[in-house]
């Protein structure tokens, strides 16, 4: 009855040849094609570097100025057109101007490239209930797999450096604009649908007639998410090489410097708060159609 | 008072099919067409659900329906006939069975045929409205002719005349939700109409308005057909609904066919006992004419009344003029007389069927 009060286990020796087959068959992966993927990549880390370089480079002002813009065109709200230009100010009056110029780049990027791979995916799932039966337990691999153990073969691969910290970041920050452009497409109304095929409407002049527009409130919350997951990574990001506000915080976190950690830290929470209202109230200005009622 | 909403009758009718529906079958379930088999062995509705677990919703469908005139499918909820409307423009598919619109087989059509046919030929308005929320009234309207690429100027222009038509001047800019129910439909009704589509399929286009309201966008419809002459199937669950627009009315039970006729002949001679249960409540004077009731007898004077005036006015001019019997006429002649009693023994509810039909086309 000894199986009954211990779980079988693998043979030490077997389980430990296991191991390292795997690791040692990743090596050689690894040695065989980094160099290849490592190129692959190569055009991408150009333009993080340039990105990352332009804001870093560029007046002050101006970067201020740029952001108060968007911020005006996505809100239409001088409050958070004002609390925006405020953060800014105050985060380069305490000197972190550079780190967040550096981390605002890495974000932009991850959130355009999460943008123009998540939603083509998401189109794909909302059409076969068989691909998004498939997708989403990857879905759910990406943003439940503590990011550590997937920053292990990035390394292994690429190595430290900005490009793995930016695949980090999209890995976890993709899921949710996938979800949510599936979810969004799905949502649309049936009839809606069944209309603008009964006047002979072509899959093209459905999807980006009627699908995508009716879902762009859903589409666009998953954009919103997108953004926060990827600040939410920035920390760990900086882990592996990634400059920016994380690498502070991880100095602070080592040495305990309080007042360190406190600033960087803040600093990474205001930028979630601007882009979170900046996007929201953009998607909500989307949908204002459906706002007022009849009776007017 | 003129008897307004049967004025179309005098349209002359021509008798040319626009739509030919043939031993149309549709079974939703597994394996459909094994399941034909079995209905046509005479399996029912109830029988196919329990053994297989299919659908039965349209069971032999023959209906031919003539050009431009208005044809009625008529049945309640779960009946099919919102599923037979979407086979015309194939918005379902049959399990089998033909459609031919203007000689040409609709079921036969490859994929651009289809979509050709659908911008083209028939459009269609939808019980919810189905507009889309993001366009404005204009861009709604103008949806057809920007899915055929009509530059958006001319669509616009185009469009404007169907908005002004159904007396939404004024509401261009408007987004459908500011809009009432009644005037939404409007919108979807000038949409269906923009493509210049010769036929027009209406899934119980009035069924969720409100009663008024429904009365209202049935006014404006026939106010509309006499203009237009459109080939015109329309859906409903609503017998007073169909007696008041329908020129010719099918009946589906249970997918199945079960009456097809003028109001008249439906009113006068239902065909079975689900159909009578149906008339029971109607108001007969406005559904049968005078031609149907009259006898032979000529007289000499006496008020007048046209001989497909409905029985409701008829009254009206026969109480006026204070008499009990009065001269029909048909094209200003004289052609025979009827009484006043038996106008309303044939307005009073029927205890068993009624028949006795004289002189009936």
């Amino acid at each position: 009855m000894s199986w009954f009060e211990k779980i079988p286990t693998m043979d030490r020796q077997e389980l430990r040849d296991f191991k390292k087959y795997v690791d040692i068959s990743f090596k050689d992966f690894s040695r065989t094609y980094g160099d290849g993927i490592e190129t692959f990549f190569d055009p991408l880390l150009y333009f993080l570097v340039w990105f990352e370089k332009l804001l870093i480079n560029a007046p002050w002002p101006l970067i201020i100025f740029v952001i108060a813009i968007m911020a005006w065109v996505g809100s239409r709200s001088w409050l958070v057109v004002s609390g925006t230009v405020c953060s800014f100010i105050v985060i380069g009056y305490f000197g972190m101007w550079e780190d967040t110029m550096s981390t605002l780049a890495i974000i932009s990027i991850c959130t355009l490239l999460c943008i123009s791979i998540g939603i083509p995916i998401g189109i794909f799932m909302s059409r076969s209930d068989r691909l998004q039966s498939m997708v989403n337990p990857v879905l759910d691999v990406m943003q439940t797999i503590p990011s550590f153990v997937y920053l292990i073969p990035v390394v292994m691969l690429l190595g430290i450096g900005k490009v793995p910290g930016l695949i980090a970041v999209f890995i976890y920050a993709l899921p949710p604009i996938v979800r949510l452009t599936n979810l969004g497409i799905r949502l649309v109304d049936k009839e809606v649908l069944e209309a603008s095929e009964s006047f002979g409407a072509s899959y093209s002049q459905k999807l980006f007639g009627v699908q995508i527009p009716l879902a762009l409130p859903n589409i666009f919350a998953g954009v919103n998410q997108t953004i926060m997951m990827a600040l939410a990574m920035v920390v760990i990001a900086s882990m592996i090489g990634v400059k920016g506000l994380g690498v502070p915080v991880l100095r602070a976190v080592s040495n305990q410097y309080l007042a360190l950690g406190m600033l960087n830290g803040l600093a990474i929470v205001a930028l979630a708060i601007i882009f979170d209202r900046i996007s929201q109230s953009f998607g909500k200005r989307m949908q204002k159609h459906l706002e007022s009622s009849h009776g007017v | 008072m003129e008897n307004g909403c049967r004025s179309i009758w005098k349209v002359p009718m021509v008798s040319e099919t626009k739509v030919t529906i043939k031993n149309l079958y549709k079974i939703f379930g597994k394996d459909p067409a094994g399941m034909i088999n079995h209905v046509q062995n005479g399996t029912t509705k109830q029988e196919l659900l329990e053994k297989y677990g299919s659908v039965l919703a349209l069971n032999d469908v023959n209906i031919d329906i003539p050009a431009r005139g208005i044809q009625v499918i008529m049945g309640l909820s779960g009946s099919g006939k919102s599923t037979l409307i979407r086979h015309v423009n194939r918005l379902i598919e049959p399990t089998s069975g033909e459609i031919i619109v203007g000689g040409q087989n609709v079921l036969g059509m490859s994929k651009l045929e289809l979509r050709e046919f659908r911008r083209h030929t028939a459009s269609m308005v939808f019980q919810r409205f189905a507009l889309l929320p993001h366009h404005t009234i204009v861009e709604n309207v103008s949806y057809g002719l920007t899915i055929q690429n009509v530059p958006k100027q001319e669509a616009a222009e185009r469009s404007q005349q169907w908005i002004d038509k159904v007396g939404l001047a004024g509401y261009e800019k408007h987004y459908p939700n500011q809009l009432s129910g009644g005037m939404q439909q409007r919108v979807g009704l000038a949409r269906a109409l923009a493509t210049d589509a010769e036929i027009l399929l209406m899934d119980e286009a009035f069924s969720a308005l409100d009663p008024l309201i429904r009365t209202d966008m049935q006014d404006v419809l026939l106010s509309l057909q006499e203009e237009l002459h459109k080939t015109i199937l329309f859906i409903t669950h609503d017998l007073d609904e169909a007696l008041r627009i329908g020129e010719n009315i099918a009946i589906l039970r249970d997918g199945l066919v079960v009456q097809k006729g003028t109001p008249q002949e439906i009113v006068l001679n239902p065909a079975d006992k689900y159909v009578t249960d149906f008339i029971k409540d109607i108001n007969r004077g406005r559904v049968v004419q005078v031609s149907s009731i009259m006898d032979s007898k000529k007289l000499k004077n006496g008020p007048e009344i046209e001989s497909n005036m409905i029985l409701e006015d008829a009254l009206q001019i026969i109480s006026n003029a204070e008499l009990s019997e009065a001269i029909v006429t048909e094209n200003g002649k004289n052609i025979g007389s009827v009484k006043l009693g038996r106008m309303i023994s044939a307005i009073a509810r029927p205890s068993e069927k009624t028949g006795q039909i004289t002189n009936y086309r």
